[in-house]
């Protein structure tokens, strides 16, 4: 723990904190017993004396930071100890299969294969669409925007996050889908040979699909890519930027040589927050996605389909009993891990670039 | 025979005096001519109600009663100045889960409490707990086929359909029904649309073809859709909207959503193709007999209405019920339960028709409100 010496209170502090010091090493406000304060030589003369504002307002934090954590432990364990009797009356394997059956309490058999699938090809369709288009947006902020034509297109960008994701559902299947299933046609007969493309497990109905859910997720999760991409383009060194100018470079050789290399990990980082969103999005997909009666998802995005959350979704006003209710909660658990792992990795990512 | 007499279905009177004038002539409606018409509380929808008793009551259940609920709590905070009902639509099985464990007043259910819940429901009262059927809402088989605006299937035709055995629309099978010979039906795969949420339509729908086309339908019932075919959307407005997108698309739903495209298929249940309509449900619910007969609990068969082949009548509906105690330990919940479906019987009927439901005809009304006075 590298504390700068800005950090120390005049007022010095007492060997009793130095526990809990060392328990939160982020906390800017507790001081390091261990350098001394050696200008103040009164205080020390009267230790234990503690500002009473100071140690009310270090527990207050400390009691957020153990909340949040205490809170995300127990949703875990609440959805383990809820799963477990579902799981051990699974009469298929729950990982791999790719039926859902969970009527009768006493023979259910499901599996999460399908849902995973979905899941997954939804998101990766959004993120595929959502990638580039923010990575133009932030940069066009960043880089070429008037400042003044910046901050309120920022504020556009940033509003796009504030809508529900019903009204993104409606819109998506009540309007958007009719509107581009000329196109989304037009691709399905023209590519039909590339598997990705071949009809779906839907067909004829080109609405409902995962390509129009992929393209609805892509416009929710550009907020949250752009907002973050911004932030990390703009603290850019600026000696860098001016640095490569200086050198002859034009614009788009700055960026390239000095903005993407310098914002590389953000960008990536900021995507994957943006696919975690995508992953545990619900009701949108709920609404627009078709589920094919006795068919599974075939690695096309023309398929249809449901999603852990929208599955759940669906389902959760009959949630009758404990059993069934367990094989949702079972998925549930799923998806939280997988969102956890994906959070995970996004900000280790921007972590490792922090440095 | 003691339902035989009021089968002169004033309700159909009132209900079609509601939503069409010109009903007089309609050949349900022609035989109710026969006396009692005057005497009956629906026709003005007004009932001699004690007011007062617990408030706000509650209730908690079935979803898909809530609008009706909603209506019934309008009349009757208009009919008893300042009496309420809080009713959480949790789903029907969360319903009588509450009613049973003592936490509300009464239950709402898409199907009849029996059994393991009618014992609970019972211990619960320690009285025995009545179903009172008040909301009827018409399911349709709705449809969406270029050129063909009058379509008529027969219960086995549906089931094929619902089921894989039907897969085109120029299938010998549907042609071959009464009505549709003059039909130019297209050589289209029938695409069908069901419900991919868990719901009592679905439910109601399944019940309906095990009872009407038990020798095709071999799926089962429950609240999901069985039958391996078409795709699923969510919520009646998810497949109702799907239906109106997709040239060739069939499905079943609510009747109020059965418009705008989405054509309402006439049924022929042996005796000639039935339309949807109010004075065709209040005809089926006519000749329904009781799972109890001879009791308050107004349990309907819904399995006779579903198999039965009465000319005229719509067999495709669904009913929620109240759930309630004969005998309440408290005297002032009965009497505020009793207030509420007094109203929710008489005044609270004629609304629905706005929101797609059917209101209960004389022959029923008779019984519900008999049951309620009976409640103490």
């Amino acid at each position: 723990m590298s504390e700068p010496p800005w950090t120390r209170t005049p007022t010095g502090d007492t060997g009793g904190r130095s526990s809990s010091a060392q328990a939160f090493p982020e906390d800017p406000i507790s001081d390091n017993p261990a350098s001394p304060a050696p200008s103040v030589p009164p205080e020390s003369t009267k230790p234990k004396k503690v500002r009473a504002g100071d140690r009310i307002f270090q527990n207050l934090t400390t009691g957020a930071g153990i909340a949040i954590v205490a809170l995300i432990g127990l949703i875990g364990l609440f959805l383990v100890i809820q799963a477990i009797p579902a799981l051990q009356s699974d009469k298929v394997n729950f990982l791999f299969n790719h039926g859902w059956s969970t009527n009768d309490p006493d023979n259910m058999a499901f599996g999460i294969a399908d849902l995973a699938e979905v899941t997954v090809a939804t998101s990766v369709v959004a993120l595929i669409i959502a990638m580039p288009i923010s990575l133009g947006i932030a940069l066009f902020l960043t880089q070429y925007a008037p400042a003044k034509l910046a901050r309120p297109f920022a504020y556009i960008v940033d509003l796009l996050a504030a809508v529900p994701s019903i009204i993104f559902g409606l819109w998506g299947i009540l309007v958007f889908a009719p509107a581009i299933e000329p196109f989304s046609q037009w691709v399905n007969d023209t590519f039909s040979w590339f598997p990705l493309f071949a009809p779906g497990n839907v067909q004829p109905n080109v609405r409902g699909t995962i390509f129009t859910a992929g393209i609805v997720l892509a416009v929710m999760i550009l907020p949250i890519i752009t907002s973050l991409s911004r932030e990390v383009f703009e603290r850019t060194p600026t000696a860098h930027i001016e640095g490569a100018l200086a050198l002859g470079a034009t614009r788009w050789e700055v960026i390239r040589t000095t903005v993407l290399p310098f914002g590389k990990a953000g960008y990536v980082g900021a995507s994957m927050l943006g696919l975690g969103r995508a992953l545990g999005e619900t009701i949108a997909l709920a609404v627009i996605l078709l589920i094919p009666q006795g068919r599974n998802f075939d690695w096309s995005v023309f398929d249809g389909g449901a999603t852990f959350a929208s599955k759940i979704a669906a389902n959760y006003s009959e949630f009758n009993n404990p059993t069934s209710a367990g094989a949702y909660i079972a998925a549930g658990l799923v998806l939280f891990v997988l969102t956890f792992l994906v959070n995970f990795a996004a900000r280790a990512i921007i972590a490792k670039k922090g440095d | 025979m003691k339902i035989m007499r009021p089968l002169g279905a004033v309700g159909v009177v009132v209900s079609a005096a509601l939503v069409l004038a010109a009903c007089g002539s309609d050949p349900a409606a022609s035989n109710s001519d026969s006396g009692s018409n005057s005497a009956a509380p629906a026709a003005t929808g007004t009932a001699q109600v004690d007011c007062g008793g617990k408030s706000p009551l509650s209730g908690e259940g079935s979803t898909a009663q809530n609008n009706a609920v909603e209506i019934f709590k309008l009349q009757y905070g208009k009919k008893c100045d300042g009496q309420q009902v809080n009713y959480t639509a949790s789903g029907s099985g969360a319903g009588v889960k509450q009613f049973n464990g003592n936490q509300v007043d009464f239950g709402g259910s898409d199907s009849p409490v029996t059994d393991a819940d009618l014992a609970a429901a019972t211990k619960r009262c320690a009285s025995p707990a009545w179903n009172i059927p008040l909301v009827v809402g018409p399911v349709a088989v709705g449809y969406h086929l270029s050129g063909v605006d009058k379509l008529t299937l027969t219960p086995t035709v549906i089931a094929k359909i619902f089921n894989g055995g039907i897969k085109n629309w120029n299938d010998p099978a549907i042609k071959a029904v009464k009505g549709n010979e003059s039909l130019n039906l297209p050589d289209k795969p029938i695409q069908v649309v069901s419900r991919s949420d868990e719901s009592g339509t679905t439910d109601n729908f399944q019940k309906y073809l095990g009872a009407a086309a038990k020798d095709v339908w071999t799926q089962g019932a429950g609240k999901k859709f069985a039958g391996g075919v078409g795709n699923g959307a969510q919520g009646s407005n998810g497949v109702a909207s799907t239906v109106k997108g997709a040239d060739g698309s069939i499905t079943y739903v609510e009747g109020a959503f059965a418009k705008d495209g989405v054509t309402p298929a006439l049924i022929d249940s042996g005796s000639g193709g039935v339309a949807l309509s109010a004075e065709n449900v209040a005809k089926s619910l006519d000749s329904a007999k009781f799972l109890n007969e001879g009791s308050n609990d107004l349990a309907l068969d819904l399995n006779g209405i579903y198999a039965s082949n009465t000319p005229g009548a719509y067999p495709l509906l669904l009913t929620t019920y109240e759930i309630v105690c004969s005998k309440y330990s408290n005297p002032d919940v009965a009497k505020a339960v009793k207030a509420f479906l007094t109203v929710s019987a008489t005044d609270g009927q004629q609304p629905l028709s706005d929101k797609g439901y059917v209101p209960i005809p004389q022959s029923l009304q008779d019984k519900v409100l008999t049951a309620v006075k009976a409640i103490s």
